[in-house]
């Protein structure tokens, strides 16, 4: 009887382990980030930059779009975007969202002194963890999203004059 | 043309699959206690037509025919000769026909070597060999076919990926494949074994020199993949617990288990069904490997090729052979009672089955896991290099320990060589341990047991060493492997320990010092190469203390087909250590990010593994001089 159990029991540890690989099979992976866009987002918790809070969902809600950038102090392309986004922060209909990643908050501190700061709110990921949740997987990134926090792009790499073009057409519209 | 040749080829191996599997039925059922001429033939016919299929497909490269798939999405015509042949198995499609090679040649040498042995025995290793064969050989034709065709033809191809353009990488496959794919044919004998339940000591017999070839070559495969991440992926170090090289050396410790519980079963006929429990458990555990890498279920710095499809194919390949082998396992397990003496060599042996056995779940959980939170919880974790340095490190103090004393002790008996021996060494363990502390700097408490574990290890080998020469024993291949792997301990542990990593922003003409050292960004050009653009950059090393005066040449590679870019490490490999750099550029600025690393005892490390697989070699080579 007590055999019988055993030999049951790692049939079925077995088949519970294939049965995981294959739903995982069926699974999106997070770093197909292609099907991101359309999608909402539904949980956002971020460590402000400065202040003790979280930056949640509610407070992108309060905004009709919002740009959340990736960006860190040692990231070369992040310099080559930084222009680009300190003309977006002029856009009435949109705030910018900055996500600090993997990085110092002294170094960050002087990159934004040195080249302006574009950002409305700032948050930063010193792990790098939360930004996973987004799909990132190396920086500078940024999501495009509106009101209902939906994905509406994605920019993958620096934003480029075209991206420029893009965000302003949509949130002038 | 190629494409039909090299399609036609498969066909015909599948066919020959077939009827090996047919004749050998008709040979089961007659009388003959010989294997029939005929099965040699056609066995023999397989391999060749397989290999002639793979260069089929090797000479598709070479003459960069386009209209197959495979070779316009990894080839180029203006590609070096050397990198269009390696590119062959530089891609899941062509790798995959290499597994079936490996599968097949195997396949036959197991039949032609193993003459001597019960025919029944044979006969049923063959069949589940060639089960096996087909079943990759269907996979490859209908889910991965290298010699698929493009229409229309394209002119030019799209190149090899650029990290995948190097010398270590081109043999690492081969190298691998030889380990965790040759481990199928101990998978076929086991089921062979159990069917005809054959005799432990005779079955530990025809399997251990495969299982020898299997070790040595994965440990070996595993290497060369580590080197080439160390140099090319600019990781800046020799191990990563990446999920991919945790799938290889998942059967590397399964095969470990097996190479010594092997001895135990040949020599004194016991443990018969874990010696079976490792056979299975190395196949299966190489075949999980590939599902994971493959079918993209796991997301890993280099996971080149991912197909949901193909994951579906060898998932039920792969569940296939775990219950066929299960059951046919559970329908055939006796309960024996084994008395060991506590210190006898079975006992030691067997705790350091339990160590692989530990090891490998650990590595296995950390693998698994992310895809188990994903599924389960909807949550996305990675497990990273702090979960198995914090589970495995401790453990590796006691292995080393065992490893120590294990081979001191004798078979049956309850009692050591030497105990006092081991007291002394284990006394001038310590002693060097803390003149490496008093003559460098020190390290923690772990790093202190660790050293000394290691240094353990190496001394008592030595003394074996010495004793194999003055003929007392002999035993070579055994302390070879295992001084090598003491070296192998301390060397990381000191390499862990005296690591220098800095990372920093410079641009041309500066200079940034730390520590004992200065770097000096002297000099940036740009040069032409055959099939790539590469900034250059000239940074000289000095260190204060040494009058150490170097200079290293970080390339940031700009290849054309397929348009990549890449940064090269420039690394000065030294006896004491080696120094590397890599850099990358930063968009609009003048300046460069630099990655200085300086890595005491890397070469050491890699010449540690080369000679642990040596001792497998040895031993090889020892068996087939006995034979003979």
């Amino acid at each position: 009887m007590q055999k019988k159990i055993i030999k049951l029991s790692i049939i079925l540890l077995i088949i519970f382990i294939i049965g995981v690989f294959f739903i995982g099979l069926n699974k999106n992976s997070i770093y197909d980030t292609k099907n991101l866009v359309g999608q909402k987002i539904t949980k956002i918790e971020l460590e402000h930059f400065s202040d003790n809070r979280i930056i949640t969902a509610g407070d992108l809600r309060k905004n009709n779009f919002t740009l959340i950038n990736f960006w860190a102090s040692w990231c070369g392309p992040c310099r080559a975007e930084h222009p680009i986004l300190l003309k977006l922060n002029e856009e009435k209909n949109l705030e910018l969202l900055g996500v600090n990643f993997k990085d110092k908050k002294n170094n960050a501190l002087e990159f934004l002194k040195d080249l302006g700061d574009p950002y409305d709110d700032l948050a930063r990921d010193e792990l790098g963890k939360h930004s996973i949740n987004f799909g990132i997987y190396g920086i500078p990134e940024s999501i495009l999203i509106n009101k209902d926090l939906v994905i509406i792009k994605k920019f993958i790499g620096p934003i480029s004059k075209n991206d420029y073009n893009y965000i302003k057409n949509i949130v002038r519209q | 043309m190629l494409s039909d040749i090299g399609n036609t080829l498969l066909i015909i191996n599948i066919l020959l699959g077939i009827s090996i599997i047919y004749f050998s039925f008709q040979n089961l059922k007659s009388n003959e206690i010989l294997i029939s001429e005929k099965i040699y033939h056609i066995c023999l016919f397989q391999s060749t037509f397989i290999i002639i299929c793979f260069l089929t497909l090797i000479t598709a490269f070479i003459v960069s025919d386009f209209s197959i798939i495979n070779v316009y999405q990894n080839s180029h015509s203006l590609k070096p000769f050397f990198y269009k042949v390696s590119g062959t198995w530089g891609n899941h499609e062509g790798s995959l026909l290499l597994w079936v090679i490996i599968l097949t040649i195997f396949s036959f040498l197991f039949l032609l070597y193993n003459k001597h042995h019960q025919k029944n025995y044979r006969i049923y290793s063959l069949i589940i060999q060639n089960i096996l064969i087909l079943g990759f050989l269907f996979f490859l034709l209908f889910n991965s076919n290298p010699f698929s065709k493009v229409l229309p033809i394209p002119k030019e191809g799209l190149g090899l990926n650029p990290i995948l353009q190097d010398p270590a990488l081109a043999i690492h496959p081969p190298l691998l494949y030889i380990g965790f794919v040759g481990s199928s044919i101990y998978f076929s004998a086991a089921i062979g074994s159990l069917l005809t339940n054959y005799s432990g000591k005779l079955f530990a017999r025809s399997i251990k020199n495969w299982v020898l070839i299997s070790w040595s070559f994965q440990t070996l495969g595993i290497l060369a993949g580590s080197v080439w991440a160390y140099y090319e992926l600019g990781w800046g170090g020799f191990w990563f617990w990446d999920p991919v090289e945790n799938a290889s050396l998942l059967p590397w410790f399964a095969m470990s288990a097996l190479l010594h519980s092997l001895i135990v079963l040949e020599k004194r006929n016991l443990l018969y069904f874990w010696v079976i429990i490792l056979c299975l458990l190395t196949f299966i555990l190489s075949v999980t490997g590939t599902f994971l890498v493959r079918s993209g279920i796991l997301n890993s710095v280099h996971t080149f090729a991912n197909d949901p499809s193909r994951g579906i194919y060898i998932l039920i390949f792969l569940s296939l052979m775990i219950f066929a082998s299960v059951l046919l396992f559970f329908n055939k397990f006796k309960e024996t009672n084994y008395n060991l003496n506590s210190n006898s060599k079975e006992t030691f042996i067997l705790i350091n089955n339990w160590f692989m056995i530990f090891y490998l779940i650990t590595v296995l959980l950390g693998t698994v896991y992310p895809i188990f939170t994903e599924v389960l919880t909807d949550h996305k974790v990675s497990v990273g290099p702090p979960f198995y340095n914090t589970v495995i490190i401790p453990i590796v103090i006691l292995f080393l320990l065992f490893m120590s004393v294990g081979p001191q002790t004798q078979w049956i008996k309850n009692k050591f060589y030497n105990i006092n021996l081991l007291l002394k060494i284990l006394m001038g363990s310590i002693l060097i341990n803390f003149s490496i502390i008093y003559l460098f700097k020190g390290y923690s408490l772990l790093s202190n047991f660790i050293v000394i574990s290691a240094v353990f290890l190496v001394i008592s080998s030595l003394i074996d060493l010495y004793k194999s020469f003055n003929k007392l024993k002999k035993d070579s291949p055994r302390i070879l492997s295992h001084l090598a792997f003491g070296f192998l301990i301390l060397f990381i542990g000191l390499n862990y320990n005296f690591s220098l990593e800095k990372d920093f922003n410079l641009k041309l003409g500066e200079k940034k010092s730390f520590e004992n050292y200065s770097i000096e960004f002297k000099d940036i050009r740009l040069q032409d190469f055959e099939n790539y653009k590469a900034v250059i950059g000239e940074f000289k090393i000095n260190n204060f203390k040494k009058n150490l005066d170097q200079s290293l040449y970080p390339e940031i590679r700009i290849y054309e087909n397929p348009s990549t870019i890449t940064y090269e490490a420039s690394i000065r490999s030294g006896i004491l250590k080696d120094y590397y750099i890599t850099m990358s550029n930063i968009d609009r600025s003048d300046y460069y990010n630099i990655k200085f690393q300086k890595k005491p005892f890397m070469i050491w490390i890699w010449i540690s593994v080369i000679f642990i697989s040596l001792g497998g070699f040895l031993r090889l080579y020892q068996n087939a001089k006995k034979n003979y």
